[in-house]
């Protein structure tokens, strides 16, 4: 169960009210609000949010790696309402293996780039992404630098992109 | 190979109109993609059909490079960033970390902080006019730009040492005292600024030339910019009054008095007035701040976090301890995370960070605002002519640096 301080936001209220199996945990710190969202439902609340709560921004997604525990990765998204200004972060704690999550491009055009650098930076697949490409990185690069166990030393030479 | 003069290559196929599909590369080296981003045109004729852009020349991996660093040997990664306002974004990230630490920050530092955050915006702004004039043909508006830009540079130099890489905001206030006499170049520069900015008008905002590169040009629908997570004097050329200045208020923005320019045509001309007349209100804010400074200490008080003053470390054992605690290990930040965002001259830039409770930070996002911007791009040229193009670029306002990281 949510916390009350957590219950009585306006959001929280509407989106528990709508499905409460969507929302796994919350927190309001530091005046800012989190909660965390059933990885499976993400695509879905989103769209809830975006229709019903105005949240008509989507200021960017991100990640956080908490390797070696798990689930190891967070995907971040901050939302915004520009209407209310209120500003929100859902978050998806995915595993380490295989970790994959639906896009939410449909929601927001702005999610193409940010879930494409997650994608690149992180290794965090984006089901139905329409262009799940690195975008930072060159094409052919080994690893996701932004993993925790990306090694920091050493030596690797990138032998470029191999050309068909 | 004679193959050449019969089959088109892959991918060009005859149009309706007879004519034959062109893809070209613009970049990464072209002068009006300033810097390294690489677009991929589609061309029929003149006409730009379709566009993408390819971004990462530019990846030095500076959210990698924070979390080996201590946290405040991260803000000088902040400045490399956006390098056109380098201030703003260290503002952002000390914000941040200030509210992870939970820190007061003393009405001087904040009023300081204002000030030379509203020289920085006028930094940038007047980079981007002169450059932005010049991709369209006006070259001379760019010396007359670089000409005040330098009087800024010289004024940060004077509080940081440094023209560019400032690192002069630092979590828990300023790096250095404000240096005596400070207040007279600030005054002078802001006395002539304003005559400066009608001269700049003079030369773009009635010429004629300017008129027909810019107006109806690079023209998108607000809805599909807050779509794709435009933000800044881009989203208010388009007919939203939304400045995080004003909507959240960092470092006592609320007690200041100035306007959001607003226009609707969300064409380039557009982004043209709202940028020029946020110089003013610039201009204005620095102003109100230069006269009303308040006294008192530059930084807050907290020995444990900010270096102690060098008289007191040489006479008193504890802050020595201090000093040496923060040199050598750095301090620790309570767990936790926080989206701070401010208004940079590009639109919202934003810092995610998060702590374990260590003394390196355990991860730093940065939201920066030409990474939105550029999204839209394809959306302001497809259906329009190459040469618009090079102005709808122009009047993004991107900053490579900001959009790779």
């Amino acid at each position: 169960m949510l916390p009350d301080v957590l219950a009585k936001q306006p959001t929280v209220a509407a989106l528990e009210a709508w499905d409460a199996s969507a929302i796994l945990d919350g927190k309001y710190d530091r005046s800012e609000l989190t909660l965390v969202i059933e990885p499976e439902r993400i695509a879905d609340v989103c769209c809830f949010l975006k229709k019903e709560r105005q949240y008509n921004r989507l200021a960017a997604v991100t990640a956080v790696d908490w390797w070696p525990a798990e689930p190891r990765f967070e995907v971040v998204y901050l939302l915004h309402s520009l209407p209310l200004n209120e500003r929100l972060r859902l978050k998806c704690r995915l595993p380490g293996d295989a970790a994959q999550i639906e896009t939410v491009c449909r929601v927001w055009k702005a999610a193409d780039w940010y879930e494409r650098e997650v994608f690149d930076l992180f290794g965090i697949r984006f089901r139905n992404h329409p262009n799940l490409t690195r975008i930072m990185m060159p094409e052919g690069w080994q690893g996701h630098p932004l993993r925790k166990d990306y090694p920091t030393a050493g030596r690797y030479s990138y032998q470029g992109e191999a050309i068909s | 190979m004679s193959d050449w003069a019969q089959a088109p290559p892959p991918g060009d196929e005859l149009t309706e109109t007879g004519t034959r599909r062109m893809k070209i590369n613009m970049g990464p080296q072209h002068p009006s993609t300033h810097g390294v981003l690489r677009l991929m045109l589609e061309l029929d004729g003149e006409t730009v059909t379709q566009a993408a852009c390819d971004i990462g020349y530019l990846h030095t991996g500076i959210e990698k490079e924070a979390e080996a660093k201590t946290w405040v040997q991260a803000v000088t990664l902040t400045d490399r960033l956006d390098y056109l306002c380098p201030l703003i974004n260290n503002l952002c990230y000390s914000l941040a970390v200030e509210r992870l630490l939970g820190l007061e920050i003393p009405p001087l530092a904040q009023w300081m902080r204002v000030m030379l955050s509203e020289l920085t915006r006028i930094n940038s702004h007047l980079v981007w006019l002169g450059t932005h004039a010049m991709d369209i043909g006006a070259m001379s508006v760019f010396l007359y730009c670089m000409r005040e830009r330098e009087d800024i540079l010289r004024i940060f130099e004077m509080f940081s040492g440094q023209r560019m890489m400032t690192s002069y905001f630092r979590p828990g206030g300023l790096y250095l005292e404000p240096p005596r006499g400070w207040q007279g170049p600030v005054k002078k520069f802001l006395a002539s600024f304003p005559s400066k900015v009608d001269e700049y008008e003079d030369l773009l905002t009635a010429n004629p030339i300017f008129l027909r590169r810019t107006k109806g040009v690079g023209h998108a629908a607000l809805e599909d910019l807050v779509d794709y997570g435009v933000t800044g004097p881009m989203i208010r050329a388009a007919g939203l009054a939304w400045d995080i200045r004003k909507s959240e208020p960092y470092s006592s923005y609320e007690k200041f008095d100035f306007d959001v320019p607003v226009r609707t045509e969300s064409d380039v001309y557009a982004r043209y007035q709202v940028r020029v007349e946020e110089m003013r209100q610039s201009a204005r804010i620095a102003q109100q701040a230069l006269e009303g400074m308040p006294s008192g200490p530059w930084k807050a008080d907290a020995p444990k976090i900010l270096l102690p003053d060098r008289e007191q470390m040489k006479t008193e054992m504890e802050s020595l301890i201090h000093h040496f605690k923060i040199v050598t290990e750095g301090y620790r930040v309570p767990e936790g995370e926080v989206y701070q965002v401010v208004e940079s001259p590009r639109g919202e830039l934003g810092y995610y960070v998060v702590s374990d409770g260590g003394t390196h930070p355990y991860r730093c996002f940065v939201r920066g605002p030409s990474f939105g911007n550029l999204q839209s791009l394809p959306k302001l040229v497809e259906g329009r002519l190459v040469a618009d193009a090079i102005a709808a670029l122009g009047s993004t306002d991107f900053v490579l640096g900001d959009v790779d990281r």
